[in-house]
């Protein structure tokens, strides 16, 4: 693809929310919870010609029905963009489908057990606190620059077995499939071929040496028919591990600090009561769902009674089920004890995050090690916050003041 | 006054949230995979019928099922 042909048009300014939706709109980045609720007022799923034809459902049900269904919807495809081009670079299981899907889960669920995430904590707490240390004298911070951002790279990393300096790499790669990538084939390539070079390095380090990581484990593992995987299945797992367990966490806890932030009664009551912890995550990841997945319309269906067709995709949007009043009493409100919390941050279905208890883990330990440090903060009004555009989102500005406000 | 509970996990549902195992340890176990069953037989004791109604009204999958003899 040449340079010129690489950058997608501009979009134009979104004036009609129900028929001509658009995720990537400013509108949308700063501020979607008021754009959910117009939209679900409207259908239970509504449509978009943009990028070529996109249904999103607006309910918890519908979110619900879609992620059940892969008969008729397929994950091959994870991200919204505006073009679609043939699939080469897969991330098992996220882009699998039944029957490829179950064994290929099976492999990095062992990892990621709430005993295994117990194991991983004291590295994850030190990390915090290695990061609050080179901050907090100055008694303000960018909380997503300096923090949020730090510590599910440096955990990941850990767990990989890889260089957690390497950190900064990550980070632009990242940055170029899931937020210029929606828009730049140019950077979302480059970013894949960088990242699929540093990750085929290490596989042949581990070839002579092996050790005791996630790299080897996968290495070390079978498929259904007893055969090692294949280095392209190894290294499409890498992507998704690294993809999809670094700015989903770093946005929940951005967008947690950011609630404590600006919610002085919610801030005191975890730091007077830190038994809360448990309910308050729960709580902020339905509130803040950083992640909306996409499938991608196989054979035509209706869903919660509504026609969709093939070759469009589906924004589904768990953040918005979260938001459904159908489904959560003071669905828009922050209850930070909230008791019954069905919520769907981390998906329904087959594909629910292989990395869920480790994104709790690191939040708890996050919001934990913050509050014991800076107990008193809140947004710097001298800055500004910023939030991500596209399918992931959270704060990447996150200026704050510590210490009681005057 | 109310009977004794039971619960159970439908393993056909389960996909591992392992919220159930988080809000009330003593009635859940999770296997290699992170998924979950009930410990023992699924009978709850006494004292335990909160945290076996919180942990079902909190499994995302809804594949708890309590029930009371």
């Amino acid at each position: 693809m040449s340079d010129s042909a690489s950058i997608m048009p501009e979009h134009p300014p979104v004036t009609d929310w129900i028929n001509d939706f658009d995720h990537t709109d400013p509108v949308w980045t700063e501020d979607p919870f008021p754009i959910w609720e117009e939209l679900r007022a409207a259908s239970p799923i509504v449509h978009t010609e943009r990028f070529l034809g996109c249904y999103m459902p607006t309910t918890y049900q519908a979110v619900k029905e879609i992620a059940y269904d892969t008969e008729h919807f397929s994950s091959r495809r994870v991200i919204v963009r505006d073009v679609r081009p043939e699939i080469t670079a897969r991330a098992p299981p996220i882009t699998s489908d039944p029957p490829e899907h179950k064994p290929a889960k099976q492999i990095l669920l062992p990892p990621f057990t709430p005993d295994a995430m117990k194991k991983l904590e004291p590295r994850v707490r030190a990390i915090c606190n290695e990061l609050i240390d080179e901050f907090i004298a100055d008694g303000k911070c960018d909380a997503a620059a300096r923090y949020t951002k730090h510590i599910p790279v440096r955990a990941i990393a850990h767990m990989l077995g890889i260089p957690e300096k390497d950190g900064d790499l990550f980070i632009k790669w990242i940055h170029g499939i899931l937020e210029l990538g929606i828009k730049d084939d140019n950077a979302l390539m480059e970013a894949v071929k960088e990242m699929t070079g540093y990750f085929a390095g290490h596989i042949e380090q581990r070839r002579k040496n092996p050790a005791d990581d996630l790299i080897s484990t996968l290495m070390k593992a079978r498929d259904k028919d007893g055969n090692p995987l294949t280095d392209e299945h190894v290294l499409g797992s890498l992507r998704l591990l690294l993809i999809a367990g670094i700015d989903t966490t770093w946005s929940a806890i951005g967008s947690s600090l950011w609630h404590l932030a600006k919610t002085p009664a919610d801030r005191e009551r975890l730091v007077n009561e830190p038994e809360l912890m448990p309910l308050a995550v729960e709580e902020l990841l339905r509130a803040y769902s950083p992640v909306t997945m996409a499938r991608e319309v196989m054979k035509e269906t209706t869903v919660s009674g509504c026609p969709v067709k093939p070759g469009n995709m589906v924004l589904l949007s768990f953040p918005a089920a979260n938001r459904d009043p159908a489904m959560f009493p003071d669905a828009d409100k922050v209850v930070i004890d909230r008791k019954e919390n069905r919520h769907a941050a981390f998906g329904l279905g087959i594909h629910r995050c292989v990395g869920s208890n480790l994104a709790r883990m690191e939040m708890t330990v996050a919001i934990e090690e913050w509050l014991k440090r800076i107990p008193d903060f809140r947004l710097d009004p001298a800055g500004k916050v910023t939030w991500s555009e596209g399918t992931v989102r959270g704060p990447r500005q996150l200026p704050l003041l510590f210490g009681k406000a005057s | 006054m109310a009977g004794k509970l039971n619960i159970r996990v439908d393993q056909d549902k389960c996909q591992g949230h392992a919220r159930c195992k988080s809000l009330a340890p003593e009635l859940f176990e999770l296997d290699e995979f992170g998924n979950a069953h009930e410990v023992g037989d699924g009978s709850v004791p006494a004292g335990l019928e909160d945290k076996a109604w919180l942990a079902q009204s909190n499994c995302p999958e809804i594949a708890i099922e309590v029930t009371e003899e």
